[in-house]
């Protein structure tokens, strides 16, 4: 954990609008900055000016209230959606010199391929449902080139006990999973080309208690195995307090506030960020 | 004179937004601690003692005042004025907080969370494996609970281990909030002999403690707050 100091993912000035925007909102200065929406024409400026770096090793929690960019932010970094400015680079991409916003389709599919994992929310955005668990991972898998079907058999199975799925469940399609289930086998899924980042999306929202915190105790353990970076986003701050290093807090698809997690949630410095804290203690 | 640490005119005040309310944490505290030291901070409570430990985690950030840090990897430094980065590093390698309070990660047993503590320092898995059963050895936690969830512990047991995930560290700046409070007599006893030991070793510590007699039995020098001001 933490032995190098290098910056691994760089985002600057990133954003994103929902809507084309119209004379009364499209500069910044124009726009109040209370609000994320134009009254006028209806454009969500779901994400503004966000910049931030994520070190290696470490877990990078994001919380805000709901509507203030965090999946958007997330979506963004996985080419879910189109940004419409701003910056992007991976050290572990040629060096981090190339905003890979810019670059060509293929170069974004590879990045997702090999460079990220994702976890959603909705297992449904993650996974195909009527597909068996390992197909889905060999789905991954296949996307980033592989061809042997034994191989990746292998591979597939070696994960799936990993995140603690029985093997004689594997074959079977995660529609007949528990949440908890589901979400460990996208966990699975997600980790299967031994990407050096993982996005974290709201992944225990929904869940029994006692089926989230085993999914927590998964993502520990995974971190001491694999060594891997997380961006983790929740409205659960149990959660950040547990597992994020570091915590940005968003709002109005900004980011208002960052510091040590410790320090966000003892001595927040944001009336915002007081009243979030206050709110869910 | 070249100090382990030195705290300048440091002051906090709590802003309560919705409340509009300033809380006083602490004013114009400065004291410096030379390499090896020892110095226990006492006053009354709400004085602001862990305020200021806080501040030094960097947990709390300071209004106004300095702190300077000689670290071993980047010398002398400011800490409320580093990177967060560079304060992660600082606390996983140079500086250790304890508490009465033992943030465990739940389903960790006590033997896991001693090991994984060693093993972040940099020690192979045999070493971190030894050095769990000696430290739980020491601080005489009874053997079935080697293996036990940590978070089912009690006040006491969860405590000494919280001090020896803390110790097997070997921070060079210790910093010690009411360390005992809940312990028994016996437990006291094993914590001051791995303080001695620490001190022994030329660990430099800032510690608060309920019981000033036990306190004064350790440290080389007091220091005395008065409404959140310093008067040594
Ligand atoms: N596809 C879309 N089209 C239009 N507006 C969108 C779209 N997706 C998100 N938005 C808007 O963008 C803003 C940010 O949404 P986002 O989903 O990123 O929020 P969030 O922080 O993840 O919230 P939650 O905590 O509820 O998941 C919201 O106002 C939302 O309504
Ligand atoms: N996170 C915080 N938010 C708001 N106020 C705080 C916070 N931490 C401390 N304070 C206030 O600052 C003042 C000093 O508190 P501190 O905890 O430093 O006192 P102390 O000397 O350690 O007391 P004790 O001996 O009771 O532990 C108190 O009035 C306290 O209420
Ligand atoms: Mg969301
Ligand atoms: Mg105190
Ligand atoms: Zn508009």
């Amino acid at each position: 954990m933490m032995h190098e100091d290098t910056v691994l993912l760089r985002a600057g000035n990133l954003s994103k609008a929902y809507g084309n925007g119209c004379s009364r909102c499209e500069s910044p200065e124009a726009r109040n900055l209370e609000k994320n929406y134009c009254p006028h024409c209806g454009t969500v400026y779901a994400l503004q000016d966000v910049s931030f770096a994520l070190y290696t090793g470490e877990i990078l929690g994001i919380v805000g209230e709901s509507g203030s960019g965090k999946s958007t932010l997330m979506q963004c970094l996985y080419f879910d959606q189109p940004v419409t400015s701003g910056e992007f680079q991976l050290n572990s991409y040629k060096g981090g010199t190339v905003n890979l916003f810019e670059e060509s389709d293929q170069v974004k599919r590879y990045i997702r391929n090999y460079h990220l994992g994702k976890v959603y929310q909705n297992p449904m955005l993650g996974l195909k449902m009527k597909f068996s668990s390992i197909s889905n991972i060999a789905e991954k898998m296949i996307s980033a080139g592989h061809r042997n079907v034994g191989v990746m058999q292998e591979r597939a199975s070696e994960l799936l006990s990993h995140v603690n799925i029985p093997a004689f469940r594997m074959k079977e399609a995660p529609q007949n999973f528990s949440g908890g289930m589901q979400q460990r086998v996208q966990i699975a899924k997600a980790l299967s080309n031994n990407p050096p980042i993982l996005l974290l999306d709201e992944i225990t929202t929904g869940l029994d208690l006692s089926v989230q915190a085993k999914v927590l105790d998964l993502i520990k353990t995974i971190r001491r195995d694999f060594q891997i970076t997380m961006m983790l986003v929740s409205h659960d701050l149990g959660v950040i307090r547990m597992l994020a290093d570091r915590t940005l807090v968003m709002l109005n698809g900004r980011i208002i506030e960052h510091g040590l997690t410790d320090q966000i949630l003892e001595d927040p410095q944001q009336a915002y960020t007081q009243e979030l804290v206050h709110s869910l203690l | 004179m070249k100090y382990m640490l030195k705290i300048d005119n440091l002051g906090k005040s709590f802003i309560i937004h919705d409340l509009q309310k300033h809380i006083h944490g602490c004013r114009g505290i400065s004291l410096a601690l030379q390499h090896g030291e020892f110095i226990g901070i006492t006053g009354r409570s709400g004085s602001g003692k862990s305020t200021i430990l806080k501040m030094v985690y960097r947990t709390y950030l300071p209004d106004e005042g300095e702190i300077w840090y000689d670290s071993e990897r980047w010398g002398w430094i400011q800490l409320s004025q580093r990177a967060e980065r560079d304060i992660m590093y600082l606390r996983m390698y140079e500086i250790g907080y304890i508490s009465q309070f033992l943030n465990v990660l739940p389903r960790m047993t006590a033997r896991e969370i001693i090991q994984q503590a060693v093993r972040e320092k940099g020690s192979s898995e045999a070493e971190a494996a030894a050095e769990a059963v000696r430290m739980l050895t020491h601080f005489e936690l009874d053997r079935e609970l080697w293996d036990s969830y940590a978070a089912t512990f009690s006040g006491g047991e969860k405590l000494r281990l919280n001090i020896a995930r803390a110790m097997v560290k070997r921070p060079r700046l210790l910093l010690l909030d009411e360390p005992t409070a809940s312990l028994d007599m016996h437990s006291k006893m094993r914590v001051r002999q791995l303080i001695e030991q620490l001190k022994r070793e030329g660990t430099t510590m800032l510690g608060i403690f309920h019981d000033i007699e036990f306190m004064r039995g350790l440290c080389d020098r007091e220091f005395k707050m008065n409404q959140g001001e310093a008067v040594i």
